[in-house]
């Protein structure tokens, strides 16, 4: 799959300038609200015509205001999960979810909502409407329902925003397992670094209706430009072994392990790690007595002083890079230097996800 | 109990009356809903004034709206010649022309129960559907129907009672001939002005008491089989 889109488009005092290009797994849009991510998937979907733009998707324009094709919504084949569910609530959940299905073409609908259904863990729900289910309930239905369209792209739009963290925590296995057992691209809408951290291959920031990066998680998450308080590193490991009764996993990192709080993991899953820098402290000693359940050993890679009193370490453990973020007067008091072997603190609580 | 027993004119008249006032309701509702439709979600030049046309019979007395219907579609009116020259249709002093009388003058109250409740529905319902593959049309017909299907009752059940009551512009437009356009409140009015018809125009009052109390009865019995089915969050 390929995906070019690039559009500029005024609305009122706003001007959306934006574009990327992607090659399939999931592309996140991530920038603060107002930022023209929205507006952006709008126009990729068709909800709404910019003025100038173009979209292509595997070779075909779907957009090109220059020749003056515009497919209309209902002949893109994109499925769109909208911030609010926007079940019909005058269906069942189980017609809902077959609704789109019964227009998709049947030679690309694949019989697949017995596995859909199970993916999402919503077999339960099947009889009931949509006005007596839960904020979370109905997330997940909504995206089986763009699902079972046999969407060539799935367009996510900010999916969870409206939901409380219980109700995020509850939904994003679900996505991490959608990206890792479906074929469809999707272009995910988020203003949560931890969210992009966990489900992105690429991301595409944004700011004023502008693209202003592009790049895998682990490097566009941890540069300046984030939000700062939930700038840290996204580490990629393995979920090796859990702790039922004090709810908690292990995931293998390149050579460390890190103890993170349980939601929903399974043996043997890959899944990514954000560790914000400002929840890591740096030790030069092996701290004894101490709560925090990670104390990750390593070498200082680099020293980032941003001039207001802070400075960036980047600490080197095993293949992996973790970022702290601590003040001037603690790197001078611990004398840091690089190549000195240091201990990244982290508490795994931190690491809630 | 024998001033009960309704005669055979009665009778007619009453079924007159029940036929006229639902095929009024029933030819109407589809140019209701797109008229309704159009002014909701519109955007054209003279739409105010197509909002006006449709609500002069509400504004107009009803022998003026019957006036006109006699001028229009009148054996010589305008539109009236050319129904009967081409298609055969005669409207003038005929039951049909009576429930084009009534569906005319329930027209804005069934026009305006629509439009409200197209007013009502979440654009943004429609916008999903479209997504999913949905063209215009078939939103029309899976989402916003459905949606609005309460307001669609209830406009219906308007129209329907004031099909039923509608006085003025029929006789003005069919006059008053028994068992052709003789309706109801027709019948009733021709009985007061004979000596010694109190009690048919009794009877003929309880049969309307009657009618209206059960499409009242049987509109909140849809409106709660409908709402049961759709729970607006």
């Amino acid at each position: 799959m390929t995906l070019v889109v690039n559009a500029r488009q005024t609305l009122g005092e706003f001007v959306l300038d934006a574009g990327f290009t992607s090659d399939g797994g999931v592309t996140a849009l991530f920038g603060p609200s107002g930022s023209g991510k929205t507006s952006l998937v709008r126009v990729i979907a068709g909800l709404s015509k910019p003025e100038h733009g173009r979209l292509v998707v595997d070779g075909e324009t779907l957009l090109d205001t220059e020749s003056r094709i515009f497919v209309p919504k209902h002949k893109r084949r994109f499925g769109y999960v909208f911030q609010e569910s926007r079940l019909f609530p005058h269906l069942s959940v189980s017609q809902n979810l077959a609704y789109g299905r019964w227009f998709a073409p049947k030679t690309t609908a694949p019989d697949n909502f017995d596995r859909i259904v199970e993916l999402l863990g919503i077999g339960l729900l099947l009889d009931r409407r949509p006005g007596k289910l839960s904020g979370g309930e109905k997330q997940r239905v909504a995206i089986g329902r763009a699902l079972l369209s046999a969407p060539r792209l799935l367009l996510m739009d900010e999916p969870l925003a409206a939901l409380d963290d219980q109700r995020k925590a509850e939904i994003l296995p679900y996505l991490e397992r959608l990206r890792d057992e479906t074929t469809t691209p999707i272009v995910y809408v988020s203003h949560s670094v931890s969210e992009v951290a966990r489900l992105a291959d690429k991301v595409v920031i944004m700011k004023d209706g502008r693209v202003e990066a592009i790049g895998m998680p682990s490097e566009v998450l941890s540069m300046p430009s984030t939000d700062r308080r939930d700038a840290g590193a996204v580490l990629t490991g393995v979920v090796e072994t859990i702790d039922i009764p004090h709810r908690l996993a292990t995931i293998r990192l390149s050579q460390a392990r890190i103890v993170v709080p349980n939601a929903h993991a399974e043996e043997g899953r890959s899944v990514r790690v954000h560790i914000p820098e400002r929840e890591v402290m740096v030790a030069t000693r092996r701290p004894e007595g101490l709560s925090a359940l990670n104390i990750l050993e390593g070498a200082i890679a680099a020293i980032e002083p941003d001039g207001e009193g802070m400075a960036r370490i980047r600490i080197r453990c095993g293949g992996d890079t973790v970022l702290a973020r601590i003040t001037a007067l603690s790197v001078e008091r611990l004398d840091l230097k690089l190549e000195k072997r240091v201990f990244a603190v982290i508490k795994t609580v931190a690491l809630e996800r | 109990m024998d001033w009960l027993a309704l005669s055979n004119e009665e009778w007619t008249a009453i079924r007159l009356s029940l036929k006229v006032s639902a095929v009024a309701t029933i030819v109407s509702l589809p140019f209701g809903i797109l008229v309704a439709y159009l002014l909701a979600r519109g955007k054209f030049w003279g739409k105010s004034i197509l909002n006006g046309i449709v609500h002069l019979p509400l504004i107009l007395p009803p022998v003026v709206t019957g006036f006109l219907l006699l001028i229009l579609f009148g054996r010589r009116g305008v539109i009236g010649a050319f129904l009967n020259e081409y298609l055969g249709i005669v409207l003038s002093f005929r039951w049909t022309g009576a429930a084009l009388a009534c569906g005319i003058m329930g027209f804005p109250l069934m026009v305006r129960s629509i439009r409200l409740s197209i007013e009502a529905v979440d654009r943004k319902l429609e916008e999903a559907a479209g997504t999913l593959g949905a063209g215009p049309a078939w939103v029309f017909m899976t989402v916003t129907l459905p949606l609005i299907l309460p307001g669609v009752i209830a406009g219906m059940i308007l129209a329907f009672a004031k099909a039923m009551g509608e006085f003025g512009a029929t006789i003005t437009f069919v006059s008053n001939i028994p068992g052709e356009t003789q309706t109801l409140s027709a019948a009733i009015y021709t009985f007061t002005q004979v000596p010694g018809g109190d009690a048919g125009a009794m009877r003929l009052t309880l049969v309307a008491i009657a009618i209206s109390f059960a499409a009242l009865l049987a509109s909140e019995f849809l409106a709660y089989l409908v709402g049961k089915r759709v729970h607006i969050e």
